[in-house]
């Protein structure tokens, strides 16, 4: 392997477990923010219960996010300082600004709510989880504007500086207001709300059917699903909103999502086929007549552009070389996403329809409990999507990949590897630690709870 | 501008290594002022609530020096490669302790977690001071393509002078931890810790002394600002300690924000009008002005963290009053 394709590994693997955590945390802290309202207006001891149990597993997963977290933001720097150096001006702005609106109040605000139950108001305590939740949504933002100039760069002007050309920022505002920041912002987001959703219900499920307070659980399944099913339909929107966007702006992104190799017009959907990248064709597939010219363009005899016009074009503009990303990925990559948050959505829409009908069978419970990794398919294979879908290029038309790379990455594999290894091994152990205590708060119940609770905050008390 | 930039990333490092300085401490500390487990939770419970927000000045660093100075945070960042990744792995394992050790009462699950918790904290004290310490003392940056790259390798930012100034910041903030357990811990943490606090106290100003001697013969300096600066740490650090042993803890604690301050100053103002120094050749050495971002994103920048950060000095200061009272193992009242 190259340096080059490590380095790319160590970036995929180190984001691709990022963010198994922060969508997730994205829309559970709301839930939970939600559930001790709940609590908070009723006096209900089930909702008290419900924010604390929640409350917890939200914890766990918020601190895996956080160290994680740390790692994306220096990363660029060790690995990619050709790239830092090119975009720095602008892609550094959002990422200080993240740290300074959003990351300061989350921590600040999230110890509070930890530690503060009893040396603040109960307002006050309620107050801080909600300003919890928001600003983890503001630093979604901040980075999704960053990704954004990456898709779809604006605002900026390519200058000499004394160390080689680089993009500087002359309109603070188009970066900001970029229409790629909306539509994949609220997709983003959507879909965090939505693990979070499903999350709930399927631990929710999940106690159902080892009986454990199946009363207070199942209250919960009826809102969870309603909001599950509108986060759902959010995301699903602005996904469709973004393939219109990526059409006109990354045409290969479609093309190869498709594995759409000819030019074609009245381009049909395949929902399943056979990719051979090294012919350049597809074997059988079942294909929906005009699905891709509606998907792209909202018109079933537009003309979609397909991978061979595509590479020939971009060589023509760009030089020779290959401007096609890995076209089975991207198809198959889309494909999971998209069925996964179908059969989501899908299960979302009968859940509240027949809610009293299923609410106390079985295999209710059962089904939302192996729901569980579908978000988790969604968002990955989302973000894969997305970001093997610009390659080759790191800056979509104006920075390669391989011109990214720090010089000292390329030449000095054996710190590379060293990196790499290490942390595959360090977020190895957290995923297993991660999914023990899981696994053991959800063992324990409410009655476990209580007992940790009183447990972990006897230190607190205080004079 | 470029200036004022260099000046906030300054502040923020000032910002990061007097808060989590304590935070740190407290984490080397816990062998020595924690005995059994009730003792370890306060301890650990006088940094829960805080450490995160401490952390997050780190972070703005990082990502200041991203914004504002592009070719800074790439060179150091690439160069200062597999320290860097160390520091990494501690931050990681520090963070989930906090989490994760009271999630089960197993006797061997907790003392690991504190361990870790040690052993981190331990390393991110160390490797901090080191790395900057190395800016100053300079590293072997070249030209590498047109652009100016760190060169050495991992063992190079182990010199004499970096490694004595890493020693000496770590006994500082030993000490640092010591003063914030002796009023917030309680018990036999804050007795320990009491009495550790002197010595670790009189440690640090031997060896801030000695450092300043060793900078003055190993240093080359452009102004005369870092060693006002430098004399200035020393006294304060010296006031600091007298006033600890007249059991003013808080005000004591308040004037290692001056010491911090002033080392932070004197170390930026030395490395002025560098970024990074070349060992190799002053030619090769990182210009603040040629590192710097455009004007246009300075200017907006200037706008945001100048608006942001009294904001988060004051709901900081906030949090620090509403977890202003000791920690203690209270009765069971919840």
């Amino acid at each position: 392997m190259t340096p080059l394709t490590l380095a790319r590994l160590q970036f995929a693997a180190t984001t691709i477990y990022h963010f198994l955590f922060v969508p997730l945390t994205l829309g559970l802290a709301f839930i939970v923010a939600w559930m001790q309202y709940r609590s908070y207006k009723t006096g209900d001891k089930a909702w008290e219960q419900l924010t604390k149990y929640f409350g917890s597993l939200f914890l766990i997963n918020f601190s895996l996010g956080v160290v994680t977290g740390i790692v994306q933001e220096f990363q660029f720097g060790m690995n990619w300082s050709n790239y830092s150096r090119f975009v720095g001006d602008v892609f550094g702005a959002p990422l200080a600004i993240e740290a300074l609106a959003a990351f300061f109040v989350e921590s600040t605000f999230l110890g509070i709510w930890i530690f503060g139950r009893d040396k603040i108001s109960k307002k006050l305590h309620l107050a801080s989880i909600w300003i919890v939740a928001i600003a983890a949504s503001v630093s979604a933002l901040w980075i999704i504007i960053a990704n954004s100039f990456m898709q779809s760069p604006t605002g900026f002007i390519l200058r000499d500086t004394a160390f080689g050309p680089r993009a500087e920022m002359t309109d603070f505002a188009a970066l900001i207001l970029n229409y790629h920041v909306l539509i994949q912002f609220l997709h983003v987001i959507a879909s965090g709300f939505a693990t979070g959703a499903v999350f709930v219900l399927s631990i929710s499920g999940l106690n159902i059917l080892l009986g454990k307070d199946k009363a207070t659980f199942k209250k919960v399944i009826k809102p969870i699903a309603i909001f599950a099913l509108v986060a759902l339909i959010v995301s699903v929107g602005a996904g469709d909103r973004q393939g219109k966007y990526i059409a006109e702006n990354q045409p290969m992104k479609i093309a190869t999502s498709e594995a759409l190799w000819d030019t074609t017009d009245k381009a049909p959907f395949s929902v399943f086929s056979i990719i051979d990248e090294n012919r350049k064709t597809n074997g059988i597939s079942l294909k929906i007549p005009y699905g891709l010219s509606i998907l792209a363009f909202n018109d079933p005899n537009a003309t979609v552009k397909g991978i061979n016009d595509l590479q020939a074009e971009y060589e023509a503009m760009y030089g020779p070389g290959n401007y096609t990303p890995p076209v089975a990925l991207m198809y198959y990559s889309f494909r999971i996403m998209v069925y996964a948050g179908s059969l989501m959505l899908v299960v979302m829409l009968f859940s509240i329809i027949f809610h009293k009908k299923w609410i106390d069978k079985k295999w209710y419970a059962g089904l939302l409990v192996v729901m569980l990794p579908l978000p988790y398919l969604c968002n990955t294979f989302g973000w894969i999507f997305t970001e093997v879908g610009r390659q080759p290029w790191l800056v979509q038309g104006i920075l390669k990949t391989e011109d990214g790379i720090s010089t000292a990455t390329s030449t000095n594999t054996t710190a590379l590897l060293i990196t790499l290894v290490g942390f595959i091994i360090l977020y190895g152990i957290l995923a297993l630690i991660d999914i023990g205590l899981m696994a053991k708060h959800v063992k324990k119940g409410f009655d476990g709870l209580e007992a940790t609770i009183k447990e972990e905050s006897e230190v607190l008390i205080t004079w | 501008m470029v200036n004022l930039w260099f000046v906030i990333i300054g502040v923020l490092f000032t910002g990061f290594i007097f808060l989590e300085g304590f935070d740190f401490g407290v984490g080397v500390l816990l062998p020595f002022v924690a005995k059994n487990d009730s003792e370890r939770q306060i301890a650990i419970g006088t940094i829960g609530p805080l450490w995160d927000g401490n952390e997050v000045w780190l972070l703005t660093a990082g990502g200041a020096m991203f914004a504002a100075f592009p070719y800074w945070y790439a060179t150091l960042f690439s160069g200062f490669y597999l320290a860097l990744f160390l520091v990494l792995a501690a931050l990681i394992v520090r963070g989930v302790t906090f989490e994760f050790r009271n999630k089960s009462d197993n006797r061997f699950w907790r003392e690991n977690w504190d361990t870790a918790l040690s052993i981190s904290s331990a390393l991110c004290a160390l490797l901090f001071p080191i790395a900057l310490a190395n800016l100053l003392h300079g590293t072997p940056l070249a030209l590498v393509n047109q652009r100016i790259e760190y060169v050495g390798s991992f063992w190079d930012l182990l010199n004499p002078f970096s490694l004595f100034a890493g020693l000496t910041l770590f006994v500082f903030m030993l000490y640092h931890g010591a003063i914030y357990l002796a009023f917030k811990g309680s018990e036999l943490v804050e007795q320990r810790s009491r009495k550790l606090a002197k010595p670790l106290g009189l440690t640090s100003l031997i060896l801030l002394c000695l450092l300043t001697l060793f900078a003055a013969f190993s240093i080359e300096l452009r102004s005369i600002l870092p060693g006002i600066l430098t004399a200035g740490a020393i006294l304060l650090l010296a006031a600091s300690i007298f006033v600890f042993t007249k059991g003013k803890d808080r005000l004591s604690f308040l004037l290692n924000f001056g010491v911090v301050a002033c080392i932070m100053g004197a170390l930026f103002s030395g490395l002025f009008p560098y970024a990074m120094i070349s060992s190799l050749d002053t030619s090769y050495s990182l210009l603040l002005t040629d590192a710097a971002s455009s004007a246009y994103t300075l200017k907006i920048m200037s706008i945001i963290a100048l608006t942001l950060l009294p904001i988060v000095l004051l709901y900081q200061y906030w949090t620090f009053k509403i977890f202003r009272a000791r920690v203690t193992l209270g009765d069971t009242h919840y």
